[in-house]
């Protein structure tokens, strides 16, 4: 199946006409789904910022992980629910427009270094302190800030490439 | 009007018709707009949920707050610029939308809330603020203002960028 047949079979379901019908649906879901962005960039960044230490550096790893992880994990089933909907309304606007291609590769990206991070800390509990390896730790917090972000500036873009 | 001569005025000041003009400037303007709400939101979230009780009671809400509120104020900084670049570039249409308007009138509440209870809510605060204890009823609204007026913030702004075309 071609992505245009996949497009025009979604089109052509009742929920992606009704939820189109129904014009107060996706930007209530977009505001939600901005919400939940909101709660995974901000917890990704504090632990980002553990890693490189200049946020809590007093804390252990383990402390700061154990807080804000859970932040990423629920609100990121939140985004793909919301994002759900918004793709089923309007499945040529999302699947075929290259910003929001680029966003998906994106996010595969920033969830692999999420669970990166978290494999990394597992296996070394040093991983982040000063006495771990701290150039690792810091590389990693640093692609983890840029991929996060760039999913936000490519989700913006979409409005932009839309046909 | 006094008021539509200066807001014709700063649209058509040479940064004003930069932003206005240029097919890049805008949108990464607002890419930068988005990014810096969302971290604005998040962290004053973070904050709020303490102060309601809710979350990170191991955790002193004073602590907190001195921790995590100084991004909020950088984020929300970059928010305050971009956002002012943003309405330069089509003033007249901005300050006539009703969603942006009320927009504005939100972050006045959202400041007012956050005043208020930074000089009167936090008084006391020696008292509520250690890990596990319950935060008092003055923490608890401000802190359920706080998140009800920046979901209705994202909201409006959203709405804002529908209805300006």
């Amino acid at each position: 199946m071609t992505l245009n047949e996949i497009c025009h079979w979604i089109e052509q379901t009742q929920l992606s006409q009704s939820i189109a019908a129904a014009g107060w649906v996706v930007p209530t879901v977009q505001t939600i789904h901005i919400l939940g962005i909101a709660m995974v960039a901000s917890s990704a960044l504090m632990i980002d910022l553990r890693l490189i230490g200049v946020f809590w550096a007093n804390r252990p790893v383990e402390a700061v992980k154990a807080r804000f992880l859970p932040l990423i994990w629920w609100p990121l089933l939140l985004l793909l629910f919301t994002g759900i909907i918004m793709i089923t309304a309007e499945p040529a606007r999302s699947l075929k427009n290259p910003a929001f291609q680029l966003k998906m590769l994106l996010l595969l990206g920033a969830l692999t270094a999420t669970l990166v991070f978290q494999f990394l800390h597992r296996r070394n509990a040093a991983f982040g302190d000063v006495t771990g390896p701290r150039a690792a730790a810091v590389t990693l917090a640093i692609v983890s800030i840029l991929l996060w972000s760039s999913i936000i500036f490519a989700g913006r873009w979409i409005a932009y490439f839309a046909a | 009007m006094e008021i539509e001569r200066a807001l014709e005025w700063l649209q058509s000041t040479p940064v004003a018709i930069a932003v206005a003009e240029n097919d890049i400037l805008f949108p990464w303007i607002e890419s930068f707009h988005v990014l810096a709400i969302v971290l604005v939101v998040g962290t004053i979230s973070i904050v709020d949920l303490r102060l309601l009780g809710v979350a990170s009671l191991d955790i002193s809400a004073k602590r907190l707050m001195n921790d995590i509120i100084p991004y909020t104020w950088v984020a929300f900084a970059v928010a305050a610029i971009t956002g002012s670049l943003m309405f330069s570039s089509d003033a007249t249409h901005y300050a006539h939308n009703r969603l942006f308007q009320a927009k504005l009138v939100m972050l006045v509440l959202a400041g007012l809330n956050m005043a208020v209870f930074h000089v009167f809510g936090v008084r006391d605060i020696e008292r509520w603020e250690a890990p596990g204890a319950r935060p008092p009823a003055a923490a608890k609204t401000a802190a359920t203002i706080s998140l009800l007026v920046w979901i209705t913030v994202v909201s409006l702004g959203r709405g804002t960028g529908f209805t300006m075309h």
